[in-house]
């Protein structure tokens, strides 16, 4: 993503975030007191990618491909094994812990369960008005309770529900509540882990929306974590698409939905079905064999070379970089081309 | 499908499974709660009907009230009948029960890890099957979990067969499950939310492996979902659930091309498209109502954008919309003639 403005929304747009070779391994131990590495869990494996201020960038990918563990890292959640984050001229894996509380005023996280993220024990009102308990100074008593309502008015929850407790919500209010604190701070950024797949249909398209009205309301960039492609290319400007820790493709939402380049991207994409009983059986499918292998170890060279039915020897010794390939947006395939998959 | 009479298959016994004025209640501390409030439909031979609706819409509990298993108390089934091949299960007792669940109708769910046993090799567990209804022997047992999880495509069966459920991925323990499923040839298989938990690629796996053994044994196919999408894919009618009660119903083609039902309209509205960009997404207001206040007259009235006084007072009946197609809207007609609320060709 380092290299030319590929898949940029538009190139005058700054960078808010720049992630490069971001890599988490987990260790893998043995024994009980005395713990020997017998290995490592590589859930990341150098992952770059741009966030420009107001936008929307969806990170995709099947569970286990190492989406949440970026959002974790990124918040100093988990420590990095390696690799760089820059917001705002620093690298945030180097801030120490003082400058660490800064950094999480401005990248807020919403989370895929909405009924364990929000203590149970505590009134809507003294959850949303939690970050400035923590971040103090940033509102005085005072203004709390008034400046909570108008919060909760914006997300779209009656604001004379601020002493109401959790179990009280249904899941999309709850949803919605997780949003209005992360929104108390004021943030440049907020990381979405699935903040929609637990939400039934009707209501998650009501979530949806308030995500997009809040991000042109407060200039708001969003990484977009989802397995559900459809909603991703709703609310994305670009999408990456992750497999096993890497990042195999990144573009705007046309490049990737429309002109998908990397194999796994289109396999992807055509199990995806559409809701549409006109198109059935029209569709060609590249159903995958096989399992995602274990991160602890990953085949060699190119990641996906095991279920792709392109692979050579090369994929086998040559790890296929993410850059440009004679197509419009970057991939990291030797042998990428264009191949549609959704229907028009 | 039919709810009036005039069914003359239904009269003659002939579905395969026939669903009459189902009734099921639980009643708890709390009060009672009304899961599911006078469904009825037939499922044929080789056909695949969805049931279509969000949580906490009745979809599962009328599943769980055909094969058997509703816990009792809380839950009762206060009228209704389920007639398989013409005889009603319900007045059946338990021993002549057992005969049909699992042998004549069987389930798939959700969280295959929860439904297998950790404990028992996953080939002890579809062998039971055979030890328990057929009396096969240990070793008879085996051979055929080993044949029946070749026919599920699981690789390596052999290998395998000895493995536990924690050393299968999600799509391999579901695959378990619906060898356990056809283990004994059912004639109706009930799938519950099959690949709810399954990532997209496993998804496609899943469902294509159903269709082809929908196709090698005829049976009838009860999908249970709230993913419009893998129903456009896979059903040849579906019937669309609120608050314990059918609202629409109709071959899934006629549904799609134009609902019937207000709530029909706003789940497609509602829903994003992966062929689709930057459409905007016209939500449901509110959320769906608690089965335990239920209210008056239609209970999607409070969302709906159609809602006049009478929708407030009078429950509306199944209108017959065409020979095959029914929706429980006083306005059916109006809701027909806004052509936005379809997905076909909506692109």
């Amino acid at each position: 993503m380092a290299d030319e403005g590929n898949g940029r929304p538009a190139p005058e747009r700054d960078v808010i975030l720049k992630v490069e070779n971001l890599v988490k391994h987990f260790p893998l131990t043995q024994g009980i007191v005395f713990k020997k590495h017998v290995g490592a869990v590589k859930a990341v494996e150098g992952v770059s990618f741009d966030l420009y201020r107001g936008e929307t960038l969806g990170l995709v990918g099947e569970s286990g491909c190492g989406k949440s563990t970026v959002a974790k890292l990124l918040l100093r959640l988990e420590e990095a094994t390696s690799g760089s984050a820059i917001y705002d001229g620093k690298d945030i894996f180097k801030l120490p812990r003082k400058e660490l509380r800064a950094l999480r005023r401005n990248i807020q996280i919403v989370f895929q369960d909405p009924y364990a993220s929000l203590n149970p024990r505590m009134t809507v009102g003294d959850i949303v008005a939690e970050p400035w308990e923590i971040h103090q100074g940033r509102m005085g008593k005072a203004e709390r309770r008034s400046r909570v309502q108008d919060l909760l008015a914006r997300v779209g929850l009656d604001p004379d529900h601020v002493n109401r407790y959790p179990h009280q919500f249904s899941g999309g209010q709850r949803q919605r509540i997780g949003i209005a604190r992360a929104l108390a701070l004021n943030p440049d950024i907020i990381i979405c882990d699935e903040p929609v797949s637990a939400l039934d249909v009707s209501v998650q398209a009501q979530v949806v929306n308030l995500l997009n009205a809040l991000q042109s309301d407060f200039n708001l960039s969003y990484i977009f974590i989802a397995h559900d492609l459809a909603v991703v290319r709703h609310i994305s400007d670009r999408v990456a698409v992750m497999y096993l820790g890497k990042i195999m493709e990144v573009g705007n939402q046309d490049q990737i939905y429309d002109r998908p380049t990397h194999p796994y991207t289109q396999a992807l994409l055509s199990a995806v079905p559409v809701p549409d009983p006109a198109v059935r059986g029209e569709r060609k499918r590249m159903v995958l064999t096989g399992d995602v292998p274990s991160p602890a170890n990953p085949p060699s060279g190119c990641v996906f070379r095991t279920r792709c039915w392109k692979a050579q020897e090369k994929c086998a010794e040559e790890v296929p970089a993410l850059e440009n390939r004679g197509f419009d947006h970057p991939s990291a395939c030797h042998f990428a081309e264009i191949e549609r998959v959704v229907p028009v | 499908m039919d709810v009036t009479t005039d069914d003359p298959k239904a009269a003659e016994g002939q579905h395969l499974l026939q669903v009459e004025d189902l009734h099921v209640e639980f009643r708890t501390q709390y009060g009672t709660v009304n899961a599911v409030n006078g469904i009825s439909y037939s499922l044929d031979e080789r056909e695949t009907l969805a049931i279509l609706g969000e949580s906490g819409s009745g979809k599962s509990v009328s599943a769980q009230a055909i094969m058997g298993i509703i816990d009792s108390p809380p839950g009762f089934i206060t009228k209704g009948a389920l007639r398989f091949r013409g005889t009603d299960l319900l007045g059946l007792d338990e021993s002549e029960r057992r005969s049909y669940r699992g042998q004549k109708i069987a389930m798939i769910f959700q969280d295959a890890l929860t439904a297998l046993n950790p404990v028992y090799s996953v080939g002890f567990q579809i062998g039971e099957m055979f030890r328990v209804h057929r009396g096969a022997s240990r070793s008879e047992a085996k051979k055929k979990a080993i044949e029946l999880m070749d026919r599920v495509r699981i690789p390596a069966a052999k290998e395998r067969v000895g493995e536990y459920p924690h050393q299968f991925s999600g799509g391999m323990r579901q695959r378990v499950m619906i060898a356990m499923a056809l283990s004994l040839d059912p004639d109706i298989l009930i799938a519950d939310e099959p690949t709810t938990a399954l990532d997209v690629t496993v998804q496609a796996q899943i469902m294509e492996l159903l269709s082809e053994l929908q196709g090698e044994t005829g049976m009838g196919l009860i999908l249970i979902t709230h993913d419009l999408a893998v129903v456009a894919d896979v059903a040849d009618r579906v019937a669309v659930m609120y608050a314990g009660k059918i609202v629409e119903t109709g071959s899934v083609f006629e549904v799609y091309e134009n609902a019937a039902h207000p709530y029909t309209e706003g789940l497609m509205s509602s829903i994003p498209r992966i062929d689709q960009k930057g459409r905007e997404l016209n939500p449901i207001r509110g959320a769906p109502p608690s089965l335990m206040r239920i209210p008056p007259g239609c209970p999607f009235h409070p969302r709906c954008p159609y809602a006049r006084d009478v929708c407030r007072v009078d429950l509306p009946p199944l209108y017959e919309v065409s020979a095959s197609r029914r929706s429980a809207c006083h306005f059916f007609e109006e809701v027909l003639a806004n052509v936005e609320g379809g997905l076909t060709g909506g692109r």
